[in-house]
């Protein structure tokens, strides 16, 4: 565990050693961030403290901007992020029961993750489903055309796919 | 050069990669004619056309191997009316009633084209035309942006060629001088697609006017309306046609450094981009000296974070630098210190699309389309409560009532229209008496929308006016940036009272002081996000003032959505098969099988399930 931990964060070296190399190198930290995230998930206090002295960024300046973007977690998430769209076309069209259901199977809020680290409720602008409303997104994949009902299944199904992993 | 047209004129079965098998209406029609009913098609007689050529084909009992279809603007006004035969896709143009009987006896009868008539154009969007010309939903579109989307590979580099990609970068470098670009784009009379609709021309030719040097061009991808996918599936049904337009920009302001700002919750599209911008570099369209000239450009991406403001330009070029995306006051505008201090050329995804067409068809030609103050087409994403949702691409002038009802199929479920939403957090909601509004900057503004950047999400008798408003002011009120207290603190404020109205809350006042303070904040606000905010409710309160003042007057929500003003009953339709009951999360149905339930309003949360799940429509909403 602390080996990937560590293969990761060399990964992470490399790419910003890459984007040093560029002109004006400040304006990668965006990139590097995303990066970041794409390795470890979110954004861990630690990583943070690596970037900021690779990339010679004041800490404060890279808190700003990392709670400044939606995109990046902050804390751990969930083995499934549910990003429920609450788009304009979405919501005409009952996201709001969808959400509300999600909200009581798992017990969470929006930002929050289940105790049993299974499932991480998020919020989404649009998705660009608009034309299969109400959608939402486990991970990559989008469902569409969901009611309160229907969205309760869904889960059900990835807790079973996750207790026979 | 080695660009190939693999197309033949006129042969009537085209495939690009993607076959297309067409369902005829009634089987044994051997002739499908689309007569042009475009604005000036219709000013130039072409609805006596149409009566006389009904008449022509009664008389020689042709009703029944000849369908006759409508479609809207083709984009040859000049030559109008315009009448296609197909199969063999033979175009006549400058038709007049005494010409019909001739080309029903000569090409119907005899099955020979009446030469004399016949126009030859081959203009880039005609070819989609051809494939989907007479399938209803695109009958009254006219594709130029999305010409291609649907039905070339949008990963194969080829296949762009093979529709004359890459042949306006091609002209623009060997026969053109920087300055007649800017000239044709000018004389277009495009306007930026963005939603602010600034005449892209001049945006061009002030960014070309700088002092020479470092200068950018950026495609702002950011599309952060949440209702609107157009930039996204354009990028991803045809990435080359906005790479082509860049590099075009590039070279016509003297830039040679090109940046896509899209969003990251746009993988496909982020991952044809890459896919396409290496094969661009492979084929030597980008790179250095391109094509052989001494013109170098080349295209680099730079991902988003979701931040909604980030789509306005200032905002857009902090969060390139790598900093919150905040915007700056204006002047100096971008064109004259942009990214990284330098002069920057920034335009819409759709407004990139254009510029290929623009320069292969002409300046002249495209601004032969649309309407006096807006020229071209505009692409909208059609979705909400109709039947046929997606990308619909019109020419302006367009009415809305011909988006909504006719390409979009109107209303599913027998339900009612009660308005149509343009322009998203920004935009405006206008209901039934402005549906013949045709679609340009101006005409939608005057009716107290906008045109913004293409949502267009229809809106039924079931949704709640005052919540559309709360739901888009939640948007925005999430999204600013919080640099400018207008918007900061307004925002929230006109939240916190609609949501007192929605909960039943509200009092009498809450209206005018929504309206006072939506038009302090439009006046006082910083950037674009702000100054435009108060829209959707100030448009709602214009147009739908009556539900507001049932909202506090009577408590009473019409559409029944707002939860706190409802109530669920059982009535006597219920025949107890207790579907209710175990639908109810809360158990707040009670009842013995066979007999008639009964719902504890104590206990209801109102979350509708059981409303959705009986089947003998025995409950109740009020
Ligand atoms: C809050 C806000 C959000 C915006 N979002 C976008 C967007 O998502 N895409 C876009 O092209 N323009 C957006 N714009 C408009 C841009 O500021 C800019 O006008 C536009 O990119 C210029 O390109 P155009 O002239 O081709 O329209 C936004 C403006 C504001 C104020
Ligand atoms: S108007 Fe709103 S989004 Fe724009 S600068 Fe001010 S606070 Fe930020």
């Amino acid at each position: 565990m602390v080996e990937m931990a560590q293969e990761k964060m060399d990964e992470l070296r490399t790419f910003i050693a890459a984007c040093m190399q560029k002109e004006y190198s400040d304006s990668y930290l965006i990139a590097v961030l995303h990066k970041a995230q794409e390795l470890f998930g979110y954004l861990p206090v630690e990583v943070m403290d690596e970037v900021a002295q690779r990339m010679n960024i004041p800490t404060a300046h890279l808190w700003g901007v990392a709670t400044f973007y939606h995109y990046f977690n902050l804390k751990p998430i969930g083995k499934y992020v549910i990003s429920v769209c609450l788009g304009t076309a979405c919501y005409v069209k009952g996201a709001t029961e969808v959400l509300e259901a999600i909200k009581r199977e798992l017990g969470v809020e929006i930002g929050q993750t289940t105790a049993d680290n299974l499932f991480t409720l998020h919020e989404a602008r649009c998705l660009g489903a608009c034309g299969i409303a109400p959608v939402i997104m486990i991970n990559d994949k989008i469902y569409g055309e969901l009611d309160a009902k229907k969205v309760v299944a869904l889960i059900n199904q990835y807790r079973k796919t996750a207790q026979v992993a | 050069m080695g660009f190939q047209n693999t197309e033949t004129k006129n042969s009537g079965n085209i495939h690009f990669g993607m076959r297309i098998e067409r369902k005829a209406t009634v089987p044994e029609v051997h002739y499908k004619i689309t007569l042009c009913d475009g604005t000036s098609c219709i000013r130039k007689q072409s609805k006596q056309i149409h009566q006389i050529l009904d008449q022509e084909l009664r008389k020689r009992n042709l009703k029944e191997v000849v369908s006759v279809h409508l479609s809207g603007c083709l984009g040859m006004c000049a030559k109008g009316p315009i009448l296609i035969i197909n199969p063999g896709y033979v175009m006549y143009g400058n038709i007049t009633e005494a010409d019909i009987p001739e080309i029903v006896e000569s090409h119907l009868v005899h099955d020979t084209p009446v030469a004399r008539l016949m126009v030859e154009e081959n203009h880039l969007y005609n070819r989609f035309f051809r494939i989907f010309g007479d399938v209803d939903f695109f009958g009254k579109q006219m594709r130029i942006t999305l010409r291609n989307c649907g039905i070339i590979d949008p990963e194969n580099i080829d296949d762009y060629l093979s529709v004359r990609g890459y042949e306006a970068l091609a002209k623009v470098l060997t026969d053109m001088k920087p300055e007649q670009v800017v000239s044709e784009v000018k004389k277009s009379g495009l306007r930026g697609r963005g939603g602010a609709g600034f005449p892209t021309g001049m945006k061009w030719e002030f960014t070309a006017k700088q002092p020479a040097g470092e200068k950018y061009v950026i495609c702002n991808a950011d599309e952060g309306d949440p209702g609107a996918f157009m930039d996204r599936s354009a990028i991803e049904g045809d990435p080359h046609t906005v790479l082509e337009g860049m590099i075009i920009g590039g070279y016509a302001v003297g830039s040679s450094r090109g940046v896509v700002y899209i969003r990251a919750e746009y993988p496909l599209a982020i991952k044809r981009l890459e896919k396409a911008i290496a094969a661009a570099r492979e084929h030597g369209f980008l790179g250095q000296n391109i094509l052989g000239s001494n013109f170098s450009f080349d295209i680099e991406i730079r991902l988003g974070a979701g931040a909604f403001v980030c789509g306005e330009e200032t905002a857009l070029i902090h969060s390139i630098e790598g900093s919150r995306g905040m915007p700056r006051p204006r002047p100096p505008f971008p064109a004259v210190s942009g990214l990284f201090g330098r002069p920057t050329l920034i335009n819409n995804v759709e407004t990139w699309a254009n510029i290929p067409v623009i320069i292969l068809d002409g300046g002249e030609w495209f601004s032969g389309i649309g309407t006096q103050g807006s020229k071209g087409t505009k692409v909208f994403a059609l979705a909400g409560k109709v039947r046929n949702t997606g990308l619909v691409e019109v020419p302006m002038g367009t009415t809305l009532r011909e988006i909504v009802f006719d390409i979009g199929g109107g209303i599913p479920n027998g339900r009612k229209f009660k308005a149509v939403q343009t322009g998203g957090p920004s935009g405006g909601c206008l209901p039934e008496p402005y549906l013949d509004t045709p679609i340009d900057y101006e005409s939608l503004a005057k009716a107290g929308s906008i045109m913004g950047s293409g949502g267009m999400i229809v809106i039924d008798e079931d949704s709640c006016m005052v919540n559309i408003a709360r739901f888009f002011i939640e948007f925005t009120q999430s999204e600013s940036c919080g640099k400018c207290a207008p918007c900061r603190e307004g925002t929230r404020r006109m939240l916190e009272i609609l949501t007192r109205i929605t909960e039943g809350k509200g009092c009498p006042e809450d209206i005018d002081k929504l309206e006072r303070l939506g038009a302090m904040i439009k006046k006082s606000s910083l950037c674009g996000l702000g100054q435009s905010a108060p829209n959707p409710i100030l448009s709602t309160i214009k147009n739908f003032r009556e539900e507001y003042e049932e909202h506090v007057n009577q408590k009473k929500c019409r559409a029944g959505v707002c939860a706190a003003m409802l109530s669920y009953t059982i009535n006597d339709n219920c025949v107890g098969c207790g579907a209710c009951k175990r639908a109810c999360p809360v158990n707040a149905i009670d009842g013995t099988r066979k007999e008639k339930h009964h719902i504890d309003p104590n206990k209801c949360i109102k979350c509708g399930q059981c409303y959705s799940v009986c089947k003998f429509s025995a409950v109740a909403k009020a």
